[in-house]
């Protein structure tokens, strides 16, 4: 009885083609899944080599070129073919229409044309590596980016280019259809704040994308035809180019985090099975973070030759950025107060998130703060405090959603114990890998340094360490949720009892999401109601 | 300055440590006094608590400000070196540090202060982005190219402190290292005596012979180019109308690209020397040009 649905969105159709050229975002949803995995791990065998480099002093695994290479791919494939798309692109897309009641994204051929130029890029990202690879930092600073580097800078710059069409699409695409093709009776304060979130995220993906395109073009033709942009020897200005560069790339730290903030309360919610405290507030936060965010890019510049005012100015919009995230941080926790609590898997990367995103969050604190800044500024203290947010934040909350709505993309339950083991393994590894960084930043070793003093090398070895650790909690997932594709349980519809529309339908879900558009009665998180009393199906469809 | 950073680094961690246990302590504590349980299958329906919500996000602005002004005014004080700093130049190349004291020494990759008086470093770089790092010191500062920045720090002690090249500078980055050697203020007049070449004013003024600068700027205003005698840190009016302060910048730009702010009742006809001086040469002219006269408060920026 409790067996698959008879037909589904997976089984409608087999064959490559109707991969290739499906519409369904639940299928598009699939394929980026498929593109964003290879790449992380295309990015994470960099992250494991530098790892092995760094646990000698002496640069003695590879050359100083070649580990140059390491880490500029490590960061460009992790920042623009991961971090970027993966919670948008993979969960955006599977959720976004399934939790406002929707059959599809507003231009569902668009969307597919996203994934295709996403995949162009990142083949022309891919060509750079495989000719030789780029050694300039995923930053590109100028002029060594543009004049002094030889290695495939055009190349890799073009993908990006690229890719970045595929972000403005995407957002572009979640703005019209969370405006217009919301169930009747979901009004915006009924929404999920996952749909909030990523409300707040396409904006910036529309707003902040063009400018590192423009950049980046800007980069490419002062390296190819000698135009003097950037290069003060030809009248150009090589700070100019870290403030159109940081005007985007601090926003696209937003893109990483916001919508795991969005995930993040999707998951908490339902583990605790209880309303998210002060909603408005964490929808609002959001919002908040959006719009602020594009006004702090000149806190990567407090050293870098800006004036002493414009440097007073940017710290303290940084500090303001800081504070719609405190208020999310106590909004999830007041949330477990009085909850029904469980620890699946998801919710223990859950409360994972709150740990490190509270942590990267706090040492955010240090870099706003000028003075400390500088002494921190490009040391490993940085590199800690981005990883937190980036890799302990949006991650686990990432691998948090994947777990959470798995069943609802399988029909499959993933293994429980082996999951909660490989959460915490995660847990563990990341901060035996991060935390020790923090002080070797604020014992001043810099970042990107091939070889380094012996007095660092105690910390550097606990930091691999803890890096291998961090690899096996990585692997496992990637074993057993392949596994469940076959093996799992079968979910149902709702094996976790949550709210959300998306849970409302059979899973995995039918190819048009639902039979009839439902009518909604109430907020999301309605825990003091059956999901009947919200929803109500069988009505005329007014879709 | 380094007390004074860690004094607030120091406050940052207790602040942390304050809201990271709070926040663990509270979420260990609900999540095993709320643990779901056969008849506790459902969270508790609870309204929003607006005073609630503005007492957190009230508390942590305020504790931010503090963060806020504290941070500011150490950062202002870095910005500004004392009256009566050493001024010492510092160029940056692929993958070496050129030092040029104001006595005449030069150095490579190390850099020989004493101990008790702030040290000015006016920075440029020949090639890519450096940085110029001394952790002990708690001063860090970018050394960009065709542009220049300045730092300034005082030892306390006498002993050799690590300065890392901390702006990823290309494939020997990491090798780009250097040493501040503080020495006592005996040992340091000792060590500026060896080895002089003259000091970079007297270089800077061998340059306005040789380049051909003085058939114009005479000293007494009567050559085609305006006198460069007390015009240090004044304000120069230019051509159009706009003005100037004539500082180290200033100067740079003027003999690499006079065109640029031509000063007013002269004409543009003096030749770019662009490519035809060093930056080490520019600085030692720019020293040169001071020792002329000018407005001492006005150092170079």
């Amino acid at each position: 009885m409790n067996g698959l649905p008879r037909e589904h969105y997976l089984n409608v159709d087999y064959g490559i083609r109707s991969w290739l050229f499906t519409t369904d975002h639940k299928r598009i949803a699939w394929l980026y899944l498929l593109s964003v995995t290879v790449f992380f791990f295309f990015g994470g065998i960099f992250a494991t080599l530098i790892r092995i480099e760094l646990l000698t002093p002496q640069g003695d695994l590879v050359q100083a070129e070649t580990y140059n290479k390491f880490f500029t791919m490590h960061g460009v494939t992790m920042v623009f073919f991961f971090l970027i798309p993966a919670t948008p692109a993979v969960l955006g897309n599977f959720l976004v229409p399934m939790m406002i009641g929707a059959r599809d994204l507003a231009f569902p051929r668009l969307n597919l044309a996203s994934w295709y130029i996403f995949v162009i890029g990142g083949l022309f990202t891919l060509a750079a590596a495989a000719a030789g690879g780029v050694d300039t930092g995923w930053t590109f600073y100028t002029p060594y980016s543009s004049i002094y580097s030889n290695t495939h800078v055009a190349l890799t710059v073009v993908g990006i280019f690229i890719t970045g069409f595929s972000s403005i699409l995407t957002g572009l695409n979640f703005i019209v259809t969370i405006h217009k093709m919301r169930a009747p009776g979901l009004t915006w304060f009924r929404l999920p704040l996952f749909i909030w979130a990523i409300y707040a995220t396409s904006i910036i993906f529309i707003l902040g994308t063009p400018v590192i395109a423009i950049t980046l073009l800007l980069v490419g033709l002062e390296r190819l035809f000698g135009l003097g942009i950037f290069d003060p020897a030809r009248g150009g200005d090589p700070v100019l180019f870290q403030h159109l560069f940081w005007f985007y790339s601090h926003p696209a730290v937003y893109i990483m985090i916001l919508p795991a903030m969005g995930v993040e309360s999707e998951l908490i919610a339902a583990f605790a099975r209880k309303r998210v405290f002060g909603y408005e507030f964490v929808a609002f936060s959001s919002l908040a973070i959006a719009v602020i965010g594009f006004l702090v890019w000149g806190h990567h510049m407090f050293v870098a030759g800006q004036s002493v005012h414009a440097g007073l100015i940017f710290s303290l919009l940084s500090f303001l950025v800081a504070i719609p995230s405190a208020i999310k941080v106590f909004n999830w926790t007041a949330t477990l107060h009085r909850g029904a609590i469980s620890y699946d898997a998801p919710m223990l990367y859950a409360l994972g998130f709150i740990g490190l995103f509270t942590i990267g969050g706090l040492t955010g604190l240090f870099l706003a703060s000028v003075g400390v800044d500088v002494h921190v500024h490009d040391t490993y203290f940085i590199i800690a405090h981005f990883h937190y947010i980036m890799v302990g934040g949006s991650i686990m909350a990432y691998l948090g959603g994947i777990h959470f709505w798995w069943p609802k993309m399988t029909g499959r339950i993933y293994p429980e114990p082996v999951a909660r083991v490989a959460a915490l393994i995660v847990f563990l590894g990341f901060n035996l890998t991060f935390f020790p960084q923090f002080v070797l930043g604020y014992l001043g070793m810099p970042r990107r340094y091939h070889a380094y003093p012996p007095e660092f090398q105690v910390l550097n070895v606990m930091s691999s360490a803890g890096a291998s650790i961090l690899a096996v909690g990585y692997l496992l997932p990637l074993l057993y949720l392949i596994w469940s594709l076959r093996y799992g349980r079968v979910a149902g519809a709702n094996p976790w009892g949550a709210r959300g529309l998306e849970w409302q339908t059979p899973s995995p879900p039918p190819t048009h999401n639902f039979d009839t558009i439902p009518l909604v009665t109430d907020a999301a998180y309605a825990y003091d109601k059956e999901p009947e009393e919200v929803y109500e199906f069988g009505k005329p469809s007014h879709a | 300055m380094a007390p004074r950073v860690d004094a607030l680094f120091y406050f940052l961690i207790a602040v942390s440590l304050f809201f990271g246990l709070l926040i663990a302590v509270l979420i260990v504590y609900f999540a095993v006094k709320y643990r779901r349980r056969p008849g506790r299958e459902r969270g508790a329906l609870i309204e929003a608590n607006i005073p609630l919500e503005i007492f957190w996000t009230a508390v942590p602005l305020g504790l931010t400000m503090v963060m806020f002004v504290w941070g500011a005014t150490i950062f202002f004080d870095e910005s500004e070196p004392p009256v009566g700093s050493i001024d010492v130049a510092v160029v940056g190349r692929q993958w070496m540090w050129k030092i040029q004291h104001p006595e005449g020494r030069r150095e490579i990759d190390e850099l020989h202060v004493p101990v008790g008086r702030p040290v000015k470093l006016t920075m440029i770089s020949e090639d890519v982005i450096h940085d110029f790092f001394v952790p002990e010191f708690r001063i860090k500062k970018d050394v960009l190219p065709g542009r220049y920045t300045t730092a300034w720090f005082q030892a306390t002690k006498a002993g050799e402190y690590r300065v890392f090249c901390s702006q990823y500078c290309g494939a020997q980055h990491s090798g780009m290292l250097a040493r501040v050697v503080a020495m006592e203020p005996a040992d340091y007049q000792q060590w500026l005596g060896g080895g002089l070449t003259g000091t970079p004013a007297e270089g800077g003024r061998n340059l306005f012979q040789r380049l051909g600068c003085a058939t114009c700027h005479k000293s007494d205003g009567t050559g085609q180019g305006p006198s460069l005698v007390g015009l240090f840190g004044k304000t120069v009016k230019l051509e159009g109308g706009k003005t100037v302060v004539a500082d180290a910048a200033y100067i740079r730009e003027s003999i690499l690209d006079p065109r640029a702010k031509v000063v007013a009742g002269y004409k543009p006809i003096m030749p770019l020397f662009k490519g035809l001086v060093s930056e080490e040469g520019i600085l030692q002219i720019i020293a040169f040009i001071q020792s002329l006269g000018g407005e001492e408060s006005a150092a170079a920026r």
